[in-house]
């Protein structure tokens, strides 16, 4: 079982290794987001949404319900870490 | 010479960090329209402020934000953000339609500077509220099984 799940990580690994290298250049103008998304983003976001930052445009404009969702998961997360921070430690002694 | 915390460390920790790192927070928050920063960088700001504080001051904290108080104040941030949302909608706008928010202001652009100021403030209360919660559940916790 504990080979198993070795052979699945590294194959995992192997998966994203490999993907990984069809990724876009960082950087590169031909690819495909620095030619449609990102001139979108310079040209009209000042027109569009009236703010004077691209970064806060495209958080709190274009992906806003985006950002909407990162709260929540923080939010979600830490509620969850609080939880069984606390479910550990009671068993111990009274809990709480 | 007085030491309030204890040692010189302690209070210089005290009077001159916590002070500029949340007044820095705050800048962050605030200025998150025009420059780099907004809601995630000043609540982790904030979050710092009043975690050195509190390590400064041990039990006898001064910001008394803890356990499920920061909890449901992580909620409520969350609360905040989607607020704004539904509050744009019942005014005839789209979803985070700033422009539709029903302020005494009429200029679309200075609107939408309250509106992202709105959620900025919503994002900054959940992740401060979020961090001070798992730290108090660190630290706290432990208290807790100690005795």
């Amino acid at each position: 079982m504990k080979k198993l799940g070795a052979l699945l990580i590294l194959a995992m690994i192997g998966i994203f290794c490999y993907t990984s290298s069809g990724l876009p250049t960082i950087s590169d103008p031909k690819s495909p987001p620095s030619q449609h998304v990102s001139p979108r983003y310079i040209e009209k976001s000042k027109i569009e949404t009236g703010s004077p930052n691209f970064v806060t445009a495209v958080l709190a404009d274009y992906r806003g319900y985006d950002t909407l969702g990162e709260t929540t998961v923080i939010f979600v997360a830490g509620a969850a870490t609080v939880m069984i921070l606390r479910a550990g430690k009671g068993k111990g002694g009274e809990g709480k | 010479m007085k030491h309030r915390f204890g040692s010189i460390v302690l209070d210089t920790a005290f009077r001159v960090l916590v002070p500029f790192t949340l007044l820095y927070g705050f800048y962050v928050l605030v200025h998150g329209e025009y420059s780099p920063g907004g809601g995630f960088q000043a609540g982790a700001l904030l979050a710092a402020g009043v975690l050195i504080a509190r390590l400064v001051q041990g039990e006898e904290a001064v910001y008394d934000l803890s356990g499920n108080k920061a909890v449901v104040l992580a909620g409520l941030g969350a609360g905040l953000y989607a607020l704004i949302g539904f509050i744009t909608m019942v005014f005839g706008g789209k979803f985070l339609e700033y422009g539709r928010l029903p302020l005494s202001v009429h200029d679309p652009a200075e609107l939408h500077v309250y509106g992202i100021l709105g959620i900025e403030i919503g994002v900054t209360i959940g992740v401060m509220a979020t961090i001070i919660a798992i730290f108090d559940a660190l630290t706290r916790g432990e208290d807790l099984y100690d005795d």
